[in-house]
């Protein structure tokens, strides 16, 4: 029997280095007959990164017998937990750059490669896929071994996953920079990095749903129904959107298929649900494992859980038409986009409800655990950011928001306040519990963290909201002759102060994440905490627990 | 309903999950490819020239999206300061679209004629130079770098498979028609003209034209530019009218 199981590891081993062969070959053909020099540097990465895959495997041989005592497979987990922290200091001192630059441009030093269309791409790809796609890989196969009590399925294939997700990182921010977008907004990678996402993302479905078939809990936990929902919905939004035909096999180039009408409306569905199910679903799969884990509390209601869950999915994938309003595209699709966007709320609240009041019992945490108010305040934030998008859905008031910064600063209090909290929440849980620690390197650095994003979160929504309305107050205004009254130009110009204070709390918040940083580096490193005291008995690695066998949350 | 059926089996919880976020997508996208009143009956729009295209695909490079808009809303002040609203018609060609979503700088849907080629040039190099609180980059390189077309007929080949009507005579003259069109009074310059009509033809860089000169990326940008929102005859449009059908 063992043998038999050897046999098919050894055979694991063998895919996973064909796997590496077939991929090298096509990274120097690219490397080697790229049209344009974007394509033959992004061969030569993907060759060079196979060549590190083959040798690693070469140098790990199977041996199956050892690996099954060890239990969970958190090595995946773990890279994608540094992952998440390194791409998120990358992706916000990017943001802040470019805040910089549109209230000084001459930021921008005239160069191709530092100007603000260029680099702002690389800013949102880097906060939603590279820091909130690590944050959702680590959390994703993290919850799903504890709870359905089961080892991650396949071998190669998490390590697969986790590295060749950091590769389209890469490959995307790296293309931006030298002017290879698809141009169309969160969905700028061009076909070859679509496509190389496209694998990666099936081998993710096929490892978080073979784990799900490996387990031995009778029910699969509702945290991984909202991560089945993320995984298969992405899948699904990413392909149709990103049909294209390249100029040439060899050319970074490509066209969409879809034209103007068609090509906006399957754009908003996309970038509507990008939101809908990778910025929410997907991270409300955290909250529904990390705040009862945390506040070791049941989550609040189960029915709750199940009309959370299917009214959301149901309703999100219509709201893509509130992007278009009082555009070319018909009116019976804006309308309908509205009246599911404004539906949508009654969801959004119920599941901020249960995860808020998981809290029964356990308010004083609050008080006392920085990382239980991370958790709690991003679904406070959750709960504003999904009222004021109902609200901004509404045509009347989208004619005045569109095109401003107020929907800028409606996207940051989602991103910053519900997505950045609770992936921080769910780091500070992670890091003791994966690398078996007894509790953070500081709590209190924690806390430093909380207020710093607290402080620059505010400033950053406040002075967009100012600035929003301001301008697009402006642009409407007429004179008493019925005239317009502002230029143009006269309406950037009144937006350099919030600017400016927006890119300021924008520093604070970077500089909360670099705190972040060193907490989590002083942690992995092993280094005595300097707080146990302080720190609740949650913070310990489950293992390190007196008494406590770890249980799944449900 | 009994609940569980969806929590004991993973792969009917995905299935599930999958149809019931398919409706809204399918409800909202496909009647647009078969309602024919989504895209208006107009009089004008062709596909862009060669070096049009060439210059759309350097906006796109540039990532101008994130600044600007290509589509007026029926709004009365937005009409009054760009012009008629965007039709759908107007970017029917647009692979991809570039309606954008936000308005650090005004929106460009009908900027071409709205400017001459020597501020769009002076613009481009210096934005501060032509308006003093601009927050716009400088786009300096534009000028200085030769414009790579080697490909433009495999491009327009590629644009004519995803449905844009490039004819082969367009294709087979896609590289004589880039110079054509910074080379006024001109043999092939009228070829130009006749195959796509309201092209506009000189040197929109600035620099001196002649036999030996090769276009720059600025020249294919500010040629964008200056025909972006310029072809449909909006006094045989009426938005009541036969257009709809």
């Amino acid at each position: 029997m063992a043998d038999t199981a050897d046999e098919w590891s050894g055979l694991g081993d063998m895919l996973a280095l064909a796997s590496a062969a077939a991929f090298a070959t096509i990274g120097l053909i690219l490397a080697l007959g790229g049209h344009d020099p974007a394509i033959r540097i992004h061969g030569l990465m993907l060759l060079v990164a196979c060549g590190l895959a083959a040798v690693y495997i070469l140098s790990h041989p199977t041996n199956l017998r050892a690996e099954k005592a060890t239990g969970y497979f958190d090595g995946p987990v773990r890279v994608a937990t540094i992952a998440c922290v390194f791409w998120g200091v990358v992706g916000f001192l990017a943001g802040d750059f470019i805040a910089w630059q549109l209230a000084f441009p001459a930021l921008n030093f005239d160069l191709p490669w530092l100007n603000f269309g260029r680099l702002r791409p690389v800013h949102t790809s880097a906060v939603i896929f590279a820091f909130g796609g690590n944050a959702l890989l680590a959390t994703s196969l993290y919850v799903v071994q504890r709870t359905s009590r089961a080892r991650l399925a396949g071998k190669w294939l998490p390590w697969f996953v986790v590295w060749g997700y950091q590769l389209f990182i890469v490959l995307a921010a790296s293309g931006y920079v030298l002017g290879v977008t698809q141009a169309k907004e969160y969905a700028e990678p061009e076909w070859y990095v679509d496509l190389w996402l496209t694998i990666v993302w099936v081998a993710y479905l096929l490892v978080f749903l073979g784990t799900l078939a490996k387990r031995e809990e009778p029910h699969i936990y509702v945290a991984n129904w909202f991560y089945l929902a993320f995984i298969v919905t992405v899948a699904m939004l990413h392909v149709v959107n990103n049909l294209a035909l390249p100029v040439s096999f060899l050319s970074s180039q490509s066209y969409p298929l879809f034209p103007g009408v068609q090509g906006a409306m399957t754009q908003w569905w996309y970038g509507h649900n990008a939101v809908g199910f990778f910025l929410t679903a997907g991270f409300l799969g955290i909250m529904y494992y990390f705040i009862p884990k945390r506040a070791e509390r049941p989550v609040y209601s189960y029915r709750l859980s199940i009309v959370h869950f299917w009214t959301l999915i149901f309703l999100y994938i219509w709201a893509g038409p509130h992007h278009l309003h009082y555009t070319a595209l018909p009116e019976w699709a804006q309308t309908l986009g509205m009246t599911f966007s404004i539906m949508l709320w009654m969801p959004s609240w119920g599941g901020m409800i249960n995860g808020l009041m998981t809290l029964s019992g356990a308010w004083d945490r609050l008080r006392t655990d920085p990382v239980i108010r991370l958790l709690v305040v991003s679904v406070a934030f959750y709960g504003m950011s999904t009222f004021e998008g109902p609200l901004m859905s509404i045509k009347a008031v989208n004619s005045l928001s569109h095109y401003t910064d107020w929907t800028v600063g409606h996207v940051h209090s989602g991103a910053l306040g519900w997505v950045g909290m609770v992936s921080f929440g769910a780091i500070y849980c992670l890091v003791p519990w994966l690398w078996k620690r007894e509790g953070l390197y500081s709590i209190r650095l924690v806390e430093w963290h909380f207020w710093l994003a607290m402080i620059g979160l505010v400033l950053y929504i406040s002075s967009m909201w100012v600035a929003g309305i301001t301008q697009g107050l402006m642009w409407r205004a007429y004179d008493n002759l019925g005239f317009l009254k502002y230029s143009f130009i006269e309406t950037v110009e009144a937006l350099h102060w919030p600017y400016v204070i927006r890119a300021t709390g924008g520093v604070l918040f970077v500089l909360g994440a670099l705190i972040m940083a060193y907490n989590v580096w002083r942690t992995i490193r092993g280094d005595q905490p300097v707080d146990i005291k302080e720190q609740p008995g949650v913070a310990a690695a489950p293992e390190l627990r007196p008494g406590v066998i770890a249980v799944p949350a449900e | 309903m009994n609940h569980a059926i969806f929590e004991k089996n993973s792969l009917i919880l995905l299935i599930a999950a999958l149809l019931v976020v398919s409706i809204g997508g399918i409800v909202e996208i496909a009647p647009l490819f078969m309602v024919q009143s989504t895209i208006e009956k107009v009089q004008g729009m062709r596909p862009y020239s060669p070096l049009e295209l060439a210059g759309r695909d350097i906006y796109i490079r540039e990532g101008c999206y994130n600044c600007h808009s290509q589509m007026i809303r029926s709004l009365r002040d937005e009409v009054e300061r760009y012009g008629h609203y965007s039709l759908a018609a107007e970017s029917m060609y647009d692979h991809p679209f570039q309606w954008g979503s936000k308005r650090t700088g005004p929106d460009l849907a009908r900027v071409g004629g709205k400017y001459s080629d020597a501020w769009h040039v002076e613009h481009m190099r210096d934005p501060r130079s032509v308006v003093p609180t601009s927050i716009m980059p400088g786009y300096p390189f534009l000028e200085k770098r030769q414009l790579d077309y080697n490909d433009i007929a495999q491009r327009m080949t590629a644009m004519k498979d995803v449905g844009v009507p490039y004819t082969d005579e367009m294709i087979a003259n896609a590289a004589k028609d880039v110079v054509a069109q910074i080379s006024p009074d001109t043999s092939s310059a009228k070829e130009l003209v006749q195959r796509y009509p309201k092209a506009q033809v000189r040197k929109f860089d600035g620099q001196p034209g002649g036999d030996e000169v090769k276009p720059s990326e600025l020249d294919a940008v500010v040629a964008y530019l200056q025909m972006l929102g310029t072809l449909v005859d909006f006094t045989k449009f009426d938005a009541s009218g036969p257009n709809l059908r």
